[in-house]
């Protein structure tokens, strides 16, 4: 996974916020910011781990329980295809019936999706996985337009950013479609445009992130 | 009241065609030995109910055990369950899928003798909500839109824990998943365990199941030392075996020799 990714994640994670992290990316992002920025962020598992500890009192039960009361702050979630609008799938590729490709499945990803305040998505930015509409939605970004999450009731904000690879993505609040903002270093709006399956919107000025710093990337390799 | 048996004879008892069998844990805490005893004995038409269903579910699947998966996760690896639902092989396999605390909310439903579950969130504005079994309520008092799900009750619960006592009282251990929402709603629970002492250590935030939840205790070999579910949450040999038709045959074959 694309250290690069990896750090601008975890910059978007604050001291003291409480996060919820799937298995691979998200994990190892939401670790990377406690130990280097952010000492004092919980660390929920989707196993029903706080911190990596299994406890018995943050089964996942519990953890349903954080999200629909509002506890959670931020879910990272690790994504197969995301959309024009910050939807997720992480179900199939292809018809639901006749999938050509079966992937993991919703897990706890719609609960976070809809629970926590805010959702940042993680995912190498290549062109079969960024399409205008998902195969299918499993976790709800904006669905399709500003008002459609506040019209379900669903609590959080939803997707406020998708961070690949390549750069960041952030909803624009008038549409709820995803904007160019960030690149990373090196990396040419040409080439992000290129990989992304819908005429993308480019920020006014796309920012470039910082490089991972020796600290981030020692913190990586450690852990 | 929970008795302790030889783990072929437990199967035996309690394992039986067109059964609807939940097999819980996660990591270390999966049900492995339980699985390989549950294939030898070769049922047929299984519903087969798990969160995460893992390499356990993967080898029913890919043994032709299973009619119905009901499941919320699966991991990478698990390619028998994939090659059913995508290739049909060796069987079409029927599935229902559910969020994780949907699976939860559902197995606390039918231990707790409720026809259903609610639930906030989850299906909500998600394409899942078309396709799996759920429907929409109305809270009486504040007249919020729910999803309800109908609860889980399955003929028998599958869970891997650390140990037992002489009374058959069961002390978890390992990451918790939904081992103990399994156990309490099934009709009946077989549980492996890696020892059986005379009295439990009180240890501090350990799930301990009393002996009445449970039917039968069998013992096995320890489990590989803990690790995070979530580091390997699929053993790496085993997606090897399960990659590869004829690997897997031979696998089994073995197996049930």
């Amino acid at each position: 996974m694309s250290d690069q990714m990896l750090v601008t994640a975890a910059r978007m994670l604050a001291d003291g916020e409480v996060c919820v992290a799937g298995c691979g990316a998200a994990r190892q992002a939401a670790r990377l910011a406690r130990a280097v920025h952010a000492p004092r962020l919980t660390v929920l598992g989707d196993d029903g781990t706080v911190d990596g500890l299994p406890a018995a009192t943050a089964g996942v039960a519990d953890l349903a329980c954080w999200l629909q009361g509002g506890r959670v702050d931020v879910g990272l979630l690790a994504a197969d295809q995301v959309d024009a609008f910050g939807n997720v799938n992480t179900t199939v590729l292809g018809e639901y019936d006749e999938p050509t490709n079966r992937l993991a499945g919703v897990g706890a990803t719609a609960e976070i999706a809809a629970g926590a305040s805010r959702v940042v998505v993680l995912l190498p930015h290549r062109l079969p996985a960024f399409v205008e509409r998902v195969d299918f939605v499993t976790a709800p970004g904006a669905l399709a337009g500003p008002l459609d999450r506040a019209h379900l009731g669903l609590r959080g904000s939803g997707t406020v950013a998708v961070v690949t690879d390549l750069g960041v993505l952030r909803p624009d609040p008038a549409t709820a479609e995803l904007v160019l903002t960030e690149v990373h270093p090196g990396v040419t709006v040409d080439r992000v445009r290129a990989e992304t399956g819908w005429p993308l919107e480019i920020a006014d000025e796309v920012g470039v992130t910082e490089p991972a710093t020796a600290e981030e990337v020692a913190a990586l390799r450690g852990g | 009241m929970a008795t302790i048996s030889p783990l072929a004879d437990a199967v035996d008892a309690l394992v039986h065609d067109g059964a609807e069998i939940a097999f819980e844990g996660l990591g270390a805490a999966v049900p492995a030995a339980a699985a390989r005893a549950v294939l030898r004995r070769r049922p047929r038409d299984l519903t087969l109910v798990g969160t995460a269903p893992g390499p356990a579910g993967d080898q029913l699947v890919g043994a032709g055990c299973v009619r119905k998966l009901v499941f919320s996760r699966l991991d990478p690896g698990l390619h028998r369950i994939r090659d059913a639902l995508v290739a049909g092989w060796p069987a079409p396999l029927e599935i229902e899928e559910h969020t994780q605390a949907g699976m939860a909310a559902r197995y606390a439903a039918g231990a707790s003798g409720l026809p259903f579950a609610t639930v906030r969130d989850g299906y909500t504005g998600t394409d899942l909500a078309a396709l799996t079994h759920v429907a929409t309520v109305r809270c009486p008092f504040t007249g919020a839109e729910l999803t309800a799900l109908p609860a889980l009750r399955p003929d028998l619960a599958v869970v891997h824990a650390r140990r037992a006592d002489r009374a058959g009282n069961v002390q978890l251990g390992g990451a918790p998943g939904v081992r103990k929402e399994a156990v309490l709603a099934a009709r009946r629970a077989l549980v492996t365990v890696e020892e059986v002492v005379d009295e439990l250590e009180p240890e501090h935030a350990a799930v301990v199941l009393p002996a009445f939840a449970i039917t039968l205790i069998a013992v096995v070999p320890a489990a590989p030392p803990d690790r995070h579910a979530c580091d390997d949450a699929v053993d790496r040999s085993w997606a090897g075996v399960s990659g590869d038709r004829v690997r897997f045959t031979s696998w089994l074959e073995e197996i049930r020799a």
